[in-house]
């Protein structure tokens, strides 16, 4: 669809160099990016690699963070993806500030996040007392916990990402479809969704990177306990405390599982778009 | 786009209120430094254990004034992670850890200057949530199923302690969370997360009267001594020495005393 618009230049910048105020800076920030995890595998302790990767408690991290980020994407899915298209669709007074609160959690440090949950949905917390008066069901130490701070920080990254690709998409075909009798609901399920695919898609990587990664509102509001809450990235703080080797064997694992991850769905969603 | 740039704005702006509210502290104890640098001042930088927090707050003042024109600056945590720092180069110059093996892994490196010397002896207590008050009386009653219990990581010097405590008692715990260092256990209990936790004896005096603190004899077993030494990299030795006897002093025994330390 947006081909013909990018088709020419590619063409017209062909066999040109290009210009080296942009190189230099790039090649810089490339290194700046790619020399710490380097770092990570030039310093790994290779030789004794087999017997730290069999410890049961690195197995469980994993198996627990796979688990949590895996489910705390499902939950933004469901939830930020019509969050979303409100936002993109919906006009209405304070619209922008609703906008600008969604992405809140982007810029609160994660453990203010943590305490910020505590305070709402621990077992004092506004809502978390009447959760555990009404149902017993308290949530901080749980691995639910987990999936709620995870889902907490990861989720303005799918809102901003699909809203985007809703405002970026064609509305002449939503309109088509109403025009033709489709209900709204119709419209969203069978037109805008399939449009808006890629932008879910990547909203959906970024979330679940994000999880992945998520340290500091879990152990604030979820604690650590191996194969409840305890996943890598506490795995690894808690590591590098007495054994920083083992820490950098956890990091190989989470960094070598994400980059799998990540780029069979990249190849995935690119084969699609 | 006008919108979606004016929603960058509103985050940008949003991300620098919530950097400068977070610095705030930190701006004000730099304008010190910067300042007494101008008159000529210098800065003494202690990595202390975190529960020393209120002690070696309340003896680096007393340090500043007996030292115009020195600033004091404290870097509290985990032990070990501050001894990962110091062994990785961090610019102190006194280290006072939680606990002699944690020291070690500093003096081992050759990062300390002398022998280290105990200034403190700290015990352990169940630290007891509001609501959960009167449900503990000893060590054994930490085994109840329906109590929320939280330890500190057995990497942790106070994991460490828990655990011999725990052992001596013949007592088995399932905890809900270990947690990083003994202030986060503290902060469990307090919010009324965990009903209680073990913690030392100077946490819950800190915590004036928002947890209850039940003493027990085996904590006889579980006791940590507190070393303190001067870096080898100290960039200000001679303020480091002073520091580290003011601690060592009278003056120094009787804020430790008044915070629940016991002399070594």
């Amino acid at each position: 669809m947006r081909a013909p618009a990018g088709g020419a230049s590619p063409e017209r910048g062909f066999g040109r160099r290009p210009p080296w105020m942009l190189v230099l800076p790039a090649l810089v920030g490339l290194g700046f990016l790619v020399l710490p995890p380097a770092g990570l595998l030039l310093r790994a302790p290779w030789s004794t690699l087999g017997t730290r990767l069999a410890d049961p408690r690195v197995l469980e991290a994993l198996r627990l963070s796979l688990l949590t980020a895996t489910a705390a994407t499902g939950v933004c899915l469901v939830l930020g993806v019509p969050l979303a298209w409100v936002l993109a669709r919906v006009p209405f007074p304070g619209a922008r500030l609703v906008r600008a609160l969604v992405t809140v959690p982007l810029v609160l440090p994660p453990v203010v996040g943590g305490v910020a949950l505590l305070l709402v949905l621990g077992r004092r917390g506004l809502v978390g007392q009447w959760l555990d008066a009404a149902f017993g069901v308290t949530l901080p130490f749980t691995t639910a916990g987990v999936v709620l701070a995870q889902t907490f920080v990861a989720m303005p990254f799918l809102v901003i990402s699909v809203e985007g690709a809703l405002r970026a998409a064609d509305l002449r075909y939503e309109e088509a479809a109403a025009t033709l009798g489709a209900t709204r609901w119709t419209v969203f399920r069978r037109v805008t969704l399939p449009l808006v695919a890629p932008g879910v898609l990547a909203g959906a990587v970024l979330c679940w990177a994000r999880a992945l990664g998520e340290f500091g509102a879990t152990i604030t509001f979820a604690g650590s306990f191996p194969g409840r809450t305890e996943t890598m990235p506490l795995a690894v703080y808690l590591a590098l405390e007495t054994d920083p080797e083992a820490a950098v064997v956890l990091s190989l694992v989470l960094l070598a599982v994400s980059v799998l991850v990540l780029t069979a769905l990249r190849d995935r969603w690119l084969d699609v778009a | 786009m006008v919108e979606r740039v004016r929603t960058r704005i509103a985050a940008l702006v949003l991300a620098a209120v919530t950097a400068l509210a977070l610095a705030g502290c930190g701006d004000v104890e730099d304008g010190d430094a910067s300042a007494g640098a101008e008159r000529g001042g210098r800065t003494l930088t202690v990595f202390a254990a975190a529960s020393l927090t209120e002690t070696f707050t309340s003896l680096g003042e007393a340090f500043e004034a007996a030292h115009p024109g020195v600033t004091v600056r404290f870097g509290f945590g985990g032990s070990s992670t501050l001894a990962q720092q110091i062994v990785q180069g961090a610019p102190a110059d006194v280290f006072a850890a939680a606990s002699t093996a944690t020291m070690k892994t500093v003096a081992d490196r050759g990062a300390a200057s002398g022998q280290p010397r105990i200034f403190a002896r700290n015990r352990l207590v169940i630290a007891v949530a509001k609501d959960a008050a009167g449900k503990v009386t000893s060590l054994r009653d930490l085994a109840g199923r329906d109590l929320k219990v939280v330890l500190c990581a057995e990497q942790a010097p106070c994991g460490d302690a828990a655990g011999k405590a725990l052992r001596a008692g013949g007592v088995r715990v399932e905890p809900v969370s270990r947690e990083k260092d003994v202030k986060a256990v503290l902060t469990k209990v307090r919010m009324g997360e965990a009903d209680a936790g073990l913690v030392y004896r100077t946490d819950v005096r800190a915590a004036s009267g928002q947890v209850t603190g039940v003493e027990f004899p085996e904590s006889a077993e579980a006791g940590n001594d507190y070393p303190i030494a001067v870096l080898a990299e100290a960039p200000q030795p001679e303020l480091a020495r002073e520091f580290v006897r003011l601690v060592l002093s009278g003056q120094g025994r009787t804020v430790l005393a008044q915070a629940g330390f016991e002399a070594p």
